[in-house]
């Protein structure tokens, strides 16, 4: 029998891939990066076969590359994703994603009692833990772990 | 090099063991001879956002004593942020008026963004429930002094240790030290997990405890907190237990004779009278050492010793 060999989700000429999400964080991924609200052609697949999650989700978005920033974001939320650069329907590069030691502007700090959440402050965390995510807010010193982790 | 000079204190950890111990070799000296108007023509601001008399007393006795000029206000009421003025705003108008800012605020991290807007140190005289280190500073003078050493005791932390900030810190500092703590707590006022992990990773030895009656005669501090009402969410719970944390005169009848009781103040009835007499109370001694341990960081951040 003929291995089918079919994209599932349609290929890009110039942009990003971002692979390797779990499926149940496709949206949260979505909303952070404000996918919504650009103009730019984007595909998405959730609930493929995955050897490593058992499901998975795609995002291939064209003519974008994502900044440091908005990688970090992404690392935050769905850490084992995967960043493939496209050109020319080619794969020109690939990354692990990896959280910094500190991260600033892109997760609020739970604290409602923290300066952060009453003055024009950029947040600055520094990266506790990865698994379980423990965020140490720089200003008042309180541990944001993931259930109440925002981001900004 | 001093390299204390300039440098803002917001946070215990920011100062190194060596830098701490400068600090309160300095408040030794000062305490035994007083250095006289080190502090002539400096103007210090202090900014107490958030009430606290015997804090703020604490620093303007330090301040006066030293010739040093202090101005500032004893409550948001009476300062631009009544209308509305942002806290960048006021740290950097108050800067061009002095050579230091010493702040108290209820929110939490709101002195570390001061040092970070302000072109002049800034000292945290407590900010909400984070960081108090002038308070763990004298602590640990206090300590010093009265057991010679910071080294190899058995420290008692007594009452709310979950909320406590001055529990907190106090104990990231004795880290440093060969210490072992025992921490007596009612079980909805427990020393959070972060500070037991903070201490197993750094092999410190810790012990927990519902009651210290029976133990005491171990320690050599016995560091005492108020424990109130309004951190239970039961109030029976809090009926249940308010007694346990109470330290009577005859308790201390079996205790070391090193032992000395500490209390940050204020006190409500977690200590009881008749043992203002004991010759082992010492709060009232650790509340003057506050006005050389404060000495001794503003002569040392503003270079003048």
């Amino acid at each position: 029998m003929e291995k089918a060999k079919q994209l599932s989700v349609s290929a890009i000429k110039n942009g990003t891939v971002i692979d390797h999400i779990p499926a149940d964080s496709l949206f949260t991924v979505i909303t952070i990066l404000g996918l919504e609200h650009i103009s730019n052609q984007i595909t998405f697949g959730t609930n493929l076969e995955s050897k490593k999650f058992g499901k998975k989700a795609i995002i291939k978005v064209s003519a974008v590359y994502f900044t440091e920033e908005e990688i970090n974001k992404i690392a935050l939320v769905a850490p084992a994703a995967r960043l493939n650069i496209i050109r020319n329907y080619e794969v020109v590069e690939k990354h692990e994603l990896t959280l910094p030691d500190e991260i600033e502007g892109i997760a609020r700090c739970f604290n409602p009692t923290c300066i952060t959440n009453h003055e024009p402050v950029k947040t600055r965390f520094s990266i506790i833990s990865q698994k379980p995510l423990r965020l140490k807010c720089h200003y008042c010193e309180k541990i944001t772990d993931e259930e109440h982790l925002t981001i900004i | 090099m001093n390299s204390l000079a300039a440098k803002s204190l917001v946070s215990i950890n920011d100062f190194s063991t060596d830098e701490i111990e400068r600090i309160l070799d300095t408040a030794s000296r000062f305490e035994q001879s007083p250095p006289g108007k080190i502090l002539d023509s400096k103007v210090i601001a202090a900014l107490f956002f958030e009430p606290s008399t015997r804090t703020r007393l604490s620093f303007e006795s330090a301040v006066n004593r030293l010739g040093g000029r202090i101005l500032g206000f004893a409550e948001a009421g009476t300062s631009s942020v009544s209308k509305g003025e942002s806290l960048k705003d006021t740290i950097l108008t108050v800067s061009n008026y002095s050579d230091l800012i010493v702040m108290r605020h209820s929110i939490e991290g709101s002195a570390r963004y001061a040092s970070e807007v302000s072109p002049v140190p800034v000292i945290n005289a407590g900010d909400g429930s984070n960081q108090h280190p002038t308070q763990t500073l004298l602590d640990l003078y206090s300590i010093k002094k009265t057991q010679g050493t910071l080294d190899g005791l058995n420290i008692f932390m007594v009452g709310d240790l979950k909320y406590g900030r001055t529990v907190h810190s106090l104990l990231m500092a004795l880290s440093n030290y060969n210490t072992t703590f025992n921490f007596i707590s009612p079980a909805e006022l427990r020393i959070p997990d972060e500070y037991k992990l903070f201490l197993e990773k750094k092999g410190i030895k810790y012990y927990e405890h519902d009651d210290f009656t029976e133990i005491i005669s171990r320690a050599d501090i016995v560091y005492m907190t108020r424990v109130q009402r309004e951190r239970f969410s039961d109030p029976l719970e809090y009926e249940k237990v308010k007694n346990i944390y109470v330290l009577r005169k005859e308790m201390l009848g079996n205790t070391k004779e090193n032992v000395r009781i500490l209390h940050p103040l204020p006190r409500v009835n977690e200590i009881d009278r008749d043992v203002d007499d004991s010759p082992k109370a010492y709060y009232f001694e650790q509340a003057l050492n506050g006005v050389y341990v404060r000495q001794a960081i503003i002569s040392s951040i503003l270079d003048v010793l």
